[in-house]
């Protein structure tokens, strides 16, 4: 714990929480509408994060786990109408289900090999949900009947809260005992093996706990925006989104790709005015930090702060 | 009637599958590495190609041999300004290295897209037939450009195997992808080999791509699947593995077409994706692969 206290990452954190909390007194509703989104974003990348960065899976199936969560939580709402708490609670329970299904394969599959899998995951519920358009609402997405709150303010404070309690226990857990057990069997299983770890077990609770994570955000983002569909939670191009907020905040840091996703989100929206070029800019930009510092934003902040 | 038309459909379309693929898997098998851009520069030999053939007015053949120069030119740039710095780069791990070739390399796909789009509008593209006219196969109407397609496809995978199984540039490639540190030892230039997969790759890679852009149409939105069904080929087949790679191109190629032709067009991919995660589960090196 105390080690954890000494972390530069988690000050940086603090101090960005701090501006956070101050937003809602000075910026406009439209920017926190934006920034709702974006934290909702930071926690998929932080899921995310706890699988490439320490347990070396290359999942590029991020939105098959917030897409289960989304749907279940969206779908649960319409049919039985339970509270909103028990349908998010149900959309990470699924997600959770998904996850132990990815990681079957993850425990005997090596890279490459695992990444295709949950690529065909992704494409797999994508049809399944247009086959079973009937309940899902298909290509066009479905409305939900309950949403979170109409006030951008209020949405505001429950995302924010969201990240925060999110990014803290994720935060811990990668930093914990058990974080660093799950570092070492990813970089080398059969030496973490050999000191006595049960690899499976810790590689099996990083896929439940990254599931339930993006189970919950996915199932969150539905309830706030009203809507899910296959563009906003499921297609590849969000699981790419993801990949690049990770590499451009900083793998295994955690709080660096939940950095990364608010940056990628809110230049998103400044770079709206160059049009399908966006997308462009921001994949060279990516592709620029992975060349020249593949540590990222923050990991390359800490690495000097180190150093120095 | 019907069970012949899928058999010479689903021929054309899995040799131009295997053709796609056999690239990829060279590239995996001599380098170790995995093209996530593979879908974008076969994208850039059609639109490429199909401008020079159209717009330019040079015709069906020189315009798809300017799409297949243009594939190459990607090819050469994914190397040396993607895939090159992430192998050497000192900052980088070197047990990390594949999953950031993975990464820079899709990135560098979905740049490819957007910026394809951009020149050439997302709507897919379809080139004129390299040759005209029907010809009947024991009653089944088919196109004479769908023929030599499959044609072209074998004819360019055949010499693929005398290069490398006859010839001594093709032995030393071989070498690479058994032991590469031997063939080093040996006193070959191990930057030169990765020069000539990269060269072979992006040939075959354009030619698959005009191919495709004369025989179904394509467009910038077509590239993740691309990638999505060259890897799935190859992973199936066994990475690494030319052969099994054919093999594989051959199942999801009939697989599909029989699927869009008996069930329903609408699920076309989908026997091929629960056929693949089966084969991932249950023989992970694939049908023909070593591990």
């Amino acid at each position: 714990m105390a080690r954890a206290l000494r972390s530069p990452a988690l000050w940086i954190a603090l101090v960005l929480l701090l501006l956070a909390v101050s937003l809602p007194w000075w910026v406009s509703a439209y920017i926190l509408g934006v920034l709702t989104v974006s934290y909702y974003f930071g926690v998929f990348a932080m899921a995310w994060d706890l699988l490439f960065g320490f347990a070396n899976e290359v999942n590029f199936g991020p939105t098959f786990l917030i897409g289960l969560g989304a749907y279940t939580a969206g779908i649960l709402d319409n049919t039985l109408g339970p509270p909103i708490f028990v349908c998010v609670a149900a959309g990470a329970l699924v997600a959770m289900i998904g996850g132990v299904l990815l990681a079957l394969p993850a425990l005997r599959l090596r890279g490459p090999y695992f990444g295709l899998v949950t690529l065909v995951a992704v494409l797999l519920l994508q049809n399944a949900i247009v086959i079973f358009a009937s309940v899902t609402g298909g290509e066009i997405g479905m409305n939900v009947n309950d949403i979170l709150s109409v006030n951008a303010v209020t949405n505001y404070w429950i995302a924010l809260v969201f990240i925060a309690v999110c990014g803290a226990l994720l935060f811990g857990l990668s930093r914990s005992a058990v974080g660093l057990i799950l570092q070492a069997s990813g970089q080398d299983a059969i030496e973490a093996a050999a000191l006595g770890f049960n690899v499976t077990k810790h590689k099996l609770a990083a896929f439940c706990v990254s599931a339930l994570f993006s189970g919950l955000a996915g199932a969150m983002l539905v309830f706030y925006e009203g809507t899910a569909s296959v563009g906003t939670v499921i297609d590849i191009a969000i699981a790419v989104q993801i990949i690049i907020a990770a590499v451009l905040g900083g793998r295994r840091t955690i709080l660096g790709p939940a950095i990364g996703a608010i940056i990628l989100v809110l230049a998103g929206e400044e770079l709206r005015q160059l049009g399908q070029l966006n997308t462009f800019v921001v994949s060279a930009v990516a592709l620029a930090v992975i060349l020249f510092f593949p540590d990222g934003l923050l990991g390359h902040l800490l690495r000097r702060g180190e150093r120095g | 009637m019907l069970a012949l038309q899928i058999l010479i459909d689903g021929f054309a379309i899995s040799a131009l599958y295997g053709l796609g693929a056999v690239g990829f898997t060279l590239l995996f098998g001599v380098s170790g590495v995995l093209n996530l851009a593979h879908g974008g520069i076969m994208v850039i030999a059609a639109l490429i190609g199909w401008q020079a053939a159209g717009g330019l007015g040079l015709g069906t053949w020189l315009g798809s041999a300017v799409g297949v120069l243009a594939a190459l030119v990607a090819s050469y740039a994914t190397y040396f300004v993607v895939v090159r710095p992430i192998q050497r780069s000192r900052a980088i791990p070197r047990e990390e290295t594949e999953i950031f070739v993975l990464t820079g390399t899709l990135l560098w796909g979905i740049m490819i897209q957007v910026g394809m789009a951009y020149f050439y509008s997302d709507n897919p593209v379809t080139m004129r037939p390299l040759i005209d006219g029907v010809t009947n196969i024991a009653g089944v109407r088919t196109p004479t450009n769908e023929i030599l397609i499959a044609v072209i496809s074998w004819v360019a995978i055949g010499l693929l195997w005398l290069l490398v199984n006859r010839t001594r540039a093709g032995k030393a490639l071989l070498a690479a992808s058994i032991n590469p540190r031997g063939l080093v030892l040996l006193g070959f230039e191990l930057d030169r080999i990765y020069l000539m997969v990269w060269t072979i790759y992006g040939v075959l890679a354009g030619i698959a791509g005009v191919l495709l852009a004369s025989f179904l149409g394509v467009g910038t939105s077509n590239i993740g699947n691309l990638t999505a069904s060259a890897f799935s080929i190859v992973v199936m087949g066994g990475l690494g593995s030319v052969s099994g790679s054919l093999v594989a191109a051959y199942v999801v190629g009939y697989l599909e077409t029989f699927t869009a032709y008996e069930i329903a067009p609408t699920l076309r991919p989908i026997p091929a994706l629960i056929l693949l995660v089966l084969v991932v589960y249950l023989r992970p090196q694939g049908l023909l692969g070593r591990r």
